[in-house]
């Protein structure tokens, strides 16, 4: 039985929003006590999916599992997938508009990020039927 | 190589090298500041480790806010007199976030605070944390 979950929705293009699901999870992380650095990969996690969703996803939802030996955080969006996964992962790539750039994002440092920092990814896209993120992070004894 | 002893400023230190004007944190001005990073990539300020250092950026958006807070920035600076919105101080007031704002261009401002011993987040945060 899960000990907690919480979802939270993302609207596409809100900018004004955009982050703030992120933030709440960082906040519910440090009041439950994980390790600094458990936070730390787990929120730049939420937070470079949630712009994902925000820029490229079109609406979608977070969903935080917390289990007494993992966290995983399930991401849905609604928008047009990615046409190639493999190509999304690499460092450097990205479909980003000029408009996002300028806000400090579309790097192409995303996915591979969230890669480097979870303990096990599944990335599930098809064209036109959005993409579903699992990421999961393993709680171990501080 | 390193002929400028390395230390760790505090908050009101960076304030006056960088003759800021400060619209959040009056309260922490004796905050210490481990290191400092210069950036206008909000993408790449959640690549590295960040954590416990000052960001100085030439961008001047919410983002900024709520990116530093994710990776675990301790104090934002505003560089070439950029003032933030209300939108902007009340986001960061809201984290617990200090906000300043220097006439220092980055490169000048990176400069002020290096020479002063302040240094690069990779010296400063021991290796155990390091991204993986």
């Amino acid at each position: 039985m899960p000990a907690l979950t919480k979802t939270f929705f993302i609207k596409a293009r809100d900018f004004a929003k955009a982050g703030e699901s992120s933030l709440q999870i960082q906040s519910i992380l440090k009041s439950i006590g994980f390790t600094s650095d458990l936070i730390r990969r787990i929120s730049i996690c939420a937070y470079e999916a949630e712009m994902n969703v925000v820029m490229h996803g079109g609406n979608g939802e977070l969903l935080l599992t917390v289990n007494p030996e993992d966290i995983v955080l399930d991401v849905n969006d609604d928008g047009p997938g990615i046409e190639d996964v493999e190509l999304a992962l690499r460092e450097g790539y990205s479909t980003a508009t000029p408009e996002y750039r300028e806000m400090g994002f579309g790097a192409g440092m995303g996915l591979p990020n969230i890669k480097k920092n979870t303990d096990s990814l599944e990335i599930d896209s098809h064209n036109g039927r959005g993409v579903h993120l699992k990421m999961s992070f393993k709680v171990e004894d501080s | 190589m390193n002929e400028i002893e390395t230390k760790d400023l505090s908050l009101n230190d960076v304030k006056h090298l960088l003759r800021a004007q400060i619209y959040v944190g009056e309260g922490k001005l004796d905050m210490p500041i481990k290191a400092g990073t210069a950036s206008d990539l909000m993408s790449d300020m959640l690549t590295g480790q960040n954590s416990d250092a000052v960001l100085l950026t030439g961008l001047c958006n919410v983002q900024v806010i709520r990116t530093s807070v994710i990776a675990g920035v301790v104090a934002v600076v505003l560089v070439r007199g950029k003032q933030p919105t209300q939108e902007i101080i009340t986001q960061a007031r809201e984290h617990g976030l200090p906000l300043l704002s220097t006439p220092f261009t980055m490169f000048t401002s990176c400069g002020r605070l290096f020479s002063k011993g302040l240094r690069g987040v990779e010296e400063k945060v021991p290796a155990a944390t390091h991204a993986r």
